[in-house]
C-alpha cells in the first residue's frame, strides 16, 4: 500500500529532532497565551526556555481534567476565537462538556492524519465511504468525513443509527469501505445476516473505534461482512479519530509522531516508565494550534512499539488498550463516568435519592446494555405503581440528558447494593471484551 | 371509616414475599387484607394490619421499605349490587378511586373493602353519613384511626 507522506517512513532521528523543534515551539506560545499552562508552569518553577527538546518533556506539568472542566468553554484555547473554525465536544466528567477548538491548520493537520490512516489501508478516490459515526459534537463523523474526501473518495455522510436505511444505503450506493463503532459493525453484520443481503453489499474494508473491542469481534466482523476490519484510535482532547490508526499489517497502531509525543507513564507514581513497560498513554500535541495539549493523561493502559514496522513507516505503534487507569467506562461509544450518575442522583428531589446506585454494562448480542440499581428510600416510595414509575421515569430521563444515553433503571431494596469501606461498589461490567 | 395501611415495597426476587410473611408473624403481627400491584421489577404489598407501625419498624431492620398511610374501609352489603351501591355513591361526588382490595369480615351478610381514593374526608363523609354502612369497629380486628 502506498505511503501518504514522506514524514511517516522518516528516520526516527530526525523525528526526534523536529518532535523537539515542535516541542519547544509549542511549549513557549502555550506559556504565553494560556494562562492555566502558564500557572502550571510557574508553580514547578519553570520556564519556557528550560525545555530543549523531547528529552526535557518529563520535566512540564500534566495537563488536567480539572482544568479542561474549570476552563470551560474557552479556557484553554490558545488562538482568539476568530481563529477557530470549528468546535467539538466530549463529555467530562461531570455535567461540563469539554470543548475543543480547531484552526484552519488544525483541520488540515487531522484531515490529513485520517488520509494517512484511510492510503495505509489502501482505501482510494475509487472508494465509496460510508460514514457512519455520528456527526455533532463527536469527532468521529467530520473527522472520518473530512480525511475521506482528502484522498478523493466519494464519502456517503450518513452519520450513525437507523439501521434498515443504513444496509439500504450500503447497497444501493455501492460503499466499498465503512467507519462506525465496532459494536455498530456487530450489530449491522448481524442485521445483514439476518436480512440475507451479504451477497448483495459491495464492501470491502471497514475503520472501526472509539470503543474498546477484541480480536475475536474482529473476526465476527471480517467474516460476516466479507471485508477487512481495521482498528483506530483518537480522542477529541487530542485531535479525534486518526491520531493512531493501523496499517494493512495490523500489528498496533502507528501514532502519527510528527504530530504528536507520547509517553507511557506508570499511573501512581506519574514516572515515566522505560520502553516497552505497560502503563499509562500520555499525549503531547507538538503542531495543534487552537487546543493544544501538554502530557495529556488518556487513561488508557497500553505500550508501545517502536520497532520498524514492515510497511516502512518509522512511527511507533501503541497496542491496543488493555484497560482504564480511572473508572471512566465507554459504552456504546459514550464515555460515562460514575461521578456523573451520582451527581444527577443528588440532585433529583433534594436527597430523596441515597447515591447508593450500582451500573452494570454487559454485552447482549454484541450491543451494550446499560442498567441501574438505584436504592429505593423512603420517600421515594408510594404506595401505588403509577408513582413509582413516575420516580423511575424522571431518573432514566435526567439520566439520558446528562449522559447522552439511555439507561434502564432499576429501583432495588435498601441497602442491597453491596458496600465495601462504607461505599458501595458502583460499577459491574460483565462485558468480555 | 379511616385506617391505616402499610405499603411494602417488594423487589420481584424470589423469595421476597414470603420473607415478609415471616418477618410479621415472627413480630405477633396479624393481616387483615392485603393486594399486590406489580410489574416485572417489582411490585407494591398493601396491608391492613394489626399494628402498622411495628410492622414498618420490623421491617425496616431488615431493610425493606414500608410507608403508613390512610385509606378508606367501607363496609357492603353481602349480596347482588350491595357493591355498586357503595361505589356509585362515592363516585357520584366525583371522587376517583385509585385502587381497592377486599378485607376479611367476621360480620355475617357484610362484606369490607379498603379503598385508596383521591378525598379521602368527603368519601368518609359520605360512607359514615349512610345508613347502610355497617361500622368497621365491628369487624373482626380492624380498630378505627383515632
Ligand atoms: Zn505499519
Amino acid at each position: 500500500m502506498p505511503v501518504r507522506d514522506k514524514i511517516e517512513t522518516m528516520p526516527r532521528q530526525e523525528l526526534k529532532k523536529l518532535q523537539s523543534e515542535r516541542l519547544v515551539w509549542q511549549v513557549k506560545r502555550m506559556y504565553e497565551r494560556v494562562e492555566c499552562f502558564k500557572t502550571r508552569m510557574d508553580e514547578k518553577g519553570l520556564k519556557p526556555e528550560d525545555i530543549k527538546g523531547v528529552e526535557d518533556l518529563h520535566k512540564l506539568p500534566f495537563a488536567y481534567k480539572k482544568d479542561l472542566r474549570d476552563y470551560y468553554p474557552y479556557g484553554l484555547f490558545a488562538e482568539p476565537l476568530t481563529n477557530i473554525k470549528r468546535v467539538h465536544a466530549s463529555s467530562g466528567t461531570t455535567g461540563k462538556r469539554i470543548v475543543v477548538g480547531y484552526t484552519e491548520n488544525d483541520l488540515e493537520m487531522w484531515a490529513n492524519c485520517v488520509a494517512r490512516m484511510l492510503e495505509g489501508i489502501g482505501i482510494t478516490k475509487d472508494d465509496i465511504f460510508q460514514v457512519a459515526f455520528g456527526y455533532g459534537f463527536f469527532t468521529g463523523g467530520f473527522g472520518l468525513h473530512a480525511g475521506a474526501e482528502k484522498i478523493g473518495a466519494t464519502v456517503i455522510p450518513i452519520s450513525s443509527g437507523n439501521t434498515a436505511l443504513q444496509i439500504q444505503t450500503m447497497i444501493d450506493f455501492k460503499a466499498t469501505a465503512i467507519c462506525c463503532t465496532p459494536s455498530y459493525a456487530m450489530y449491522l453484520a448481524e442485521e445483514i445476516e439476518k436480512a440475507g443481503v451479504k451477497d448483495q453489499l459491495s464492501l470491502r474494508v471497514g475503520v472501526f473505534g472509539a470503543e474498546p473491542w477484541s480480536e475475536s469481534m474482529r473476526k465476527e466482523v471480517e467474516n460476516k461482512l466479507g471485508i477487512k476490519a481495521y482498528d483506530i484510535y483518537g480522542l477529541s482532547e487530542i485531535l479525534g479519530p486518526g491520531v493512531a490508526c493501523e496499517c494493512e499489517y495490523q500489528c498496533g497502531m502507528h501514532v502519527w509522531e510528527d504530530n504528536f509525543i507520547v509517553e507511557i507513564i506508570d499511573p501512581e507514581t506519574l514516572e515515566v516508565l522505560p520502553e516497552g513497560s505497560t502503563g499509562e498513554l500520555v499525549f503531547t500535541t507538538i503542531t495543534k494550534e487552537g487546543f493544544p495539549v501538554i502530557r495529556y493523561r488518556t487513561r488508557d493502559i497500553c505500550s508501545l512499539e517502536y520497532a520498524p514496522c514492515k510497511c516502512g513507516r518509522t512511527h511507533l505503534r501503541m497496542n491496543k488498550p488493555s484497560g482504564r487507569s480511572d473508572d471512566m467506562l465507554i459504552i456504546r461509544g459514550v464515555n460515562v463516568f460514575p461521578s456523573q450518575i451520582e451527581e444527577v442522583l443528588i440532585n433529583i428531589g433534594e436527597g430523596k435519592i441515597t447515591p447508593n446506585y450500582l451500573i452494570k454494562v454487559d454485552r447482549v448480542n454484541n450491543n451494550d446494555t446499560f442498567d441501574l440499581e438505584v436504592e429505593m428510600s423512603e420517600d421515594l416510595f408510594a404506595d401505588d405503581l403509577k408513582t413509582i414509575a413516575l420516580t423511575e421515569k424522571e431518573i432514566s430521563e435526567k439520566l439520558r440528558s446528562a449522559l447522552g444515553l439511555g439507561v434502564k433503571v432499576h429501583l432495588v431494596n435498601p441497602k442491597s447494593i453491596a458496600r465495601s469501606e462504607g461505599k458501595a461498589k458502583r460499577v459491574l461490567d460483565l462485558r468480555k471484551i | 371509616m379511616i385506617v391505616e395501611q402499610i405499603s411494602v415495597f417488594v423487589e420481584n426476587k424470589e423469595g421476597r414475599l414470603l420473607e415478609i410473611a415471616e418477618l410479621l408473624a415472627s413480630n405477633n403481627i396479624d393481616i387483615s387484607a392485603l393486594s399486590l400491584a406489580d410489574t416485572d421489577e417489582y411490585g407494591v404489598l398493601r396491608m391492613i394490619v394489626s399494628d402498622p407501625y411495628k410492622a414498618k419498624d420490623a421491617l425496616l431492620a431488615q431493610g425493606i421499605i414500608g410507608k403508613v398511610t390512610d385509606v378508606l374501609a367501607v363496609s357492603i352489603s353481602d349480596e347482588p349490587g350491595g357493591f355498586a351501591a357503595s361505589l356509585k355513591r362515592i363516585t357520584e361526588n366525583g371522587i376517583s378511586i385509585k385502587y381497592m382490595y377486599a378485607c376479611v369480615s367476621h360480620q355475617k351478610g357484610k362484606a369490607l373493602m379498603i379503598l385508596s381514593v383521591s378525598d379521602l374526608e368527603k368519601a368518609e363523609e359520605i360512607v359514615s353519613s349512610n345508613k347502610d354502612d355497617v361500622a368497621p369497629t365491628e369487624i373482626y380486628r380492624l380498630e378505627g384511626k383515632k
